[in-house]
C-alpha cells in the first residue's frame, strides 16, 4: 500500500555537487547553527519543576478523616486490586480508647507499599471503598538500597497537621 | 644573552599554560556547543554557567583508580599517553604568536624557536604523534585497542601525505618553510585563503583527520569498537589522550590560521597609525581569535555529521584529496611561472 510518506528510491547516481559532500556538509551545518540560538527544551530540575498533569499519579498517600483517624480499614481491596502485587496488609483490631486513631474497628497494623514494584496505575485508589488511599502528585525519591523503597505506614500516612491535598484526584474520580 | 633565555623560558611557560587553558575550556565549549546545537543547556552546576566544569572534570580523572591491565606491557602503555601529550604539547614551538614586542629597548619575538624549516618541524612532531596512539593501542593487548590503533595510524598516514601536497603548493609560492616568514609575507589582509582556496580546504580535511575529529573519527569510534584505542585506559592516562586531542585541536587551529589565515596579520593593521607594541597585542588578539573560530568549526562539524565509513575514509584520502592536491600543485606551479616570465621567452 502506498501513502503519501512513501518515498520512492532512486538508484541515480550523484551529481558532481552530491559527490564533493561539501554543500550539503554545509546544509547540515546552517541547521545546527540555526539550533544554537533555539529555545531550550532543558528544565533545570530541582530548581524549576515541570507542572504536573492533573491526573499525575505519584507517591501514595493514606488519608485521615476530619478528626485525625486513619481511614483505612485494612480490608484489603486495594491488594487484591494491585496489579503488580506491591501492597502488603495487617489487619489488627482496634482496642479500647483508641478511636480518635483509627476510625472503624478493624485497622491496618502495617500497610506497606514496594515501589519497586508499585506501576502507579492507580487501580488501588479505585479499589478504596474508604477513601483511604490516594495517589498523589509527589515525586518518590531515589534510593541506594531496595529496602528502602518499601513503604510502610511511617511514610504513607498524612502527618494530622500536614494534610495532603487530593481534591483534584477526588474531583476527577466524579 | 641571559636575557634572551629569560624572555624565551617565560615565553614556553606562557604558552604550555595558554594551551593547557585552552584545551581544558575547549572540553567545557565542546560539551556547551553540543549541548546548545541539541536543544539542551549543557554542564551549568559547577560554577556559574558551569565555568568550573573542566577542574571538576580534572579532579575526577585523578581521583579514578588507575589500572593497568595484566596482560599488558606495562613501560609502552606507560609511555603511550606520555608520547601522545608531549608530541601535541611539542608543536606550539614554532608558531608565531604574534609580531615583535619592543620591551625597554629590547626586541621580543613572540615565537618560541624560529626554525627556518617551521613547517617540517610540525609536520615531524605530529608523524611522532601517531606512535602514541599506535604504541597505546598495541600495549593494551586487547583487540578493539589495536584496531583503534591501526585505523588511526593508516587514517594519519594516509592523511598526511595530501597535508603534505597541500603544503606543497603553499610553500612554493611564499617560498619559505619558516612560519615566522610566511606569517610576515601576510601582512594586513594579504592572506594565504586568498591565492590557495583549494589547498586550504585540503589542508582542513586533512587537519581533521590528523585530529582524529568527526568525521574521521574512526580511531576511537564507540559504536564499534568500544573506546578504540583508549578501551584499555583509566584515570589520568585516559586523560592525557583525550587532553592531547584538545591541545592536537588548539594546536592545528593555530597553524591553519597561520599558513592561510594571515597568523597575527588583521587588515589596516599598519594604517591605524598605532605604536607598535599595541599593533603587536592586537595582533596576539586577533590571531587567538581566528583560533578560537577554528576550534569553534573543529566542533560545529563534530555536531553536525556522522562518521565516514572505513572504506570511504580511504576512497576520500587517497583517490580524491591527493590527487586534487597535485592539480592544486601544478595549477600553482604553472600561475608561478607566468609571474616570473618563464614562457616568454
Amino acid at each position: 500500500m502506498l501513502t503519501n510518506r512513501a518515498k520512492v528510491l532512486e538508484n541515480k547516481k550523484m551529481n558532481f555537487w552530491e559527490r564533493i559532500y561539501l554543500p550539503a556538509i554545509l546544509k547540515g551545518m546552517a541547521i545546527t547553527f540555526s539550533h544554537l540560538f533555539k529555545k531550550k527544551a532543558t528544565v533545570k530540575y530541582p530548581e524549576v519543576k515541570r507542572e504536573f498533569s492533573n491526573n499525575y499519579r505519584g507517591m501514595h498517600v493514606l488519608k485521615r478523616d476530619e478528626k485525625g483517624a486513619e481511614r483505612c480499614t485494612a480490608c484489603g481491596l486495594c491488594a487484591v486490586a494491585c496489579p503488580a502485587e506491591a501492597i502488603t496488609i495487617v489487619a489488627g483490631e482496634r482496642k479500647a480508647g483508641e478511636e480518635h486513631l483509627y476510625r472503624e474497628e478493624k485497622y491496618a497494623i502495617s500497610y506497606d507499599i514496594n515501589m519497586l514494584r508499585c506501576i502507579f496505575c492507580g487501580l488501588c485508589e479505585e479499589a478504596c471503598p474508604k477513601e483511604a488511599v490516594y495517589l498523589t502528585d509527589r515525586i518518590t525519591p531515589a534510593d541506594y538500597e531496595r529496602q528502602g523503597f518499601i513503604y510502610g505506614k511511617d511514610i504513607l500516612v498524612e502527618p494530622i497537621d500536614q494534610r495532603i491535598d487530593v481534591s483534584k484526584r477526588k474531583e476527577l474520580a466524579q | 644573552m641571559t636575557l634572551v633565555l629569560i624572555f624565551k623560558i617565560a615565553l614556553v611557560l606562557i604558552i604550555l599554560l595558554i594551551t593547557l587553558g585552552i584545551a581544558a575550556y575547549s572540553t567545557y565549549a565542546e560539551r556547551k556547543i553540543a549541548a546548545f546545537m541539541q536543544d539542551r543547556i549543557g554542564p551549568d552546576r559547577a560554577g556559574p554557567f558551569g565555568l568550573l566544569q573542566p577542574i571538576a572534570d580534572g579532579v575526577k580523572m585523578f581521583m579514578k583508580e588507575e589500572i593497568i591491565p595484566q596482560v599488558s606491557n606495562k613501560w609502552l602503555f606507560i609511555l603511550g599517553p606520555c608520547i601522545a601529550m608531549m608530541t601535541a604539547c611539542m608543536t606550539s614551538a614554532v608558531i608565531p604568536w604574534g609580531p615583535d614586542v619592543n620591551i625597554y629597548g629590547n626586541v621580543v619575538s613572540l615565537q618560541v624557536a624560529d626554525v627556518n624549516i617551521g613547517v617540517l618541524y610540525v609536520f615531524g612532531i605530529v608523524s611522532i604523534g601517531v606512535y602514541g596512539i599506535m604504541i597505546g593501542g598495541w600495549a593494551s593487548n586487547n583487540k578493539y585497542s589495536l584496531l583503534g590503533a591501526i585505523r588511526a595510524s593508516s587514517q594519519m598516514i594516509s592523511y598526511e601525505i595530501a597535508m603534505g601536497l597541500a603544503i606543497i603548493a603553499l610553500v612554493m609560492m611564499t617560498g619559505t618553510l619558516s612560519l615566522r616568514e610566511i606569517s610576515a609575507q601576510q601582512a594586513g589582509a594579504n592572506w594565504n585563503i586568498l591565492y590557495q582556496p583549494l589547498g586550504f580546504l585540503i589542508f582542513l580535511v586533512c587537519a581533521f583527520a590528523e585530529c582524529n575529529r568527526t568525521p574521521f573519527d574512526l580511531p576511537e569510534c564507540e559504536t564499534e569498537l568500544v573506546g578504540g584505542y583508549h578501551t584499555e585506559y583509566s584515570s589520568m592516562k585516559l586523560g592525557f589522550y583525550l587532553f592531547a586531542e584538545y591541545i592536537n585541536m588548539f594546536i592545528s587551529s593555530a597553524v591553519i590560521s597561520t599558513l592561510y589565515f594571515g597568523g597575527y596579520n588583521f587588515p589596516f593593521m599598519n594604517d591605524l597609525g598605532l605604536a607598535p607594541n599595541v599593533v603587536a597585542i592586537l595582533g596576539v588578539v586577533a590571531l587567538f581569535l581566528k583560533v578560537m573560530f577554528f576550534i569553534f568549526l573543529f566542533m560545529w562539524v563534530r555536531w553536525t555529521i556522522p562518521r565516514f565509513r572505513y572504506d570511504q575514509l580511504m576512497n576520500l584520502g587517497w583517490k580524491s584529496l591527493i590527487p586534487l592536491a597535485m592539480f592544486n600543485i601544478i595549477v600553482t606551479g604553472i600561475v608561478i611561472a607566468f609571474r616570473y616570465g618563464w614562457f616568454n621567452a
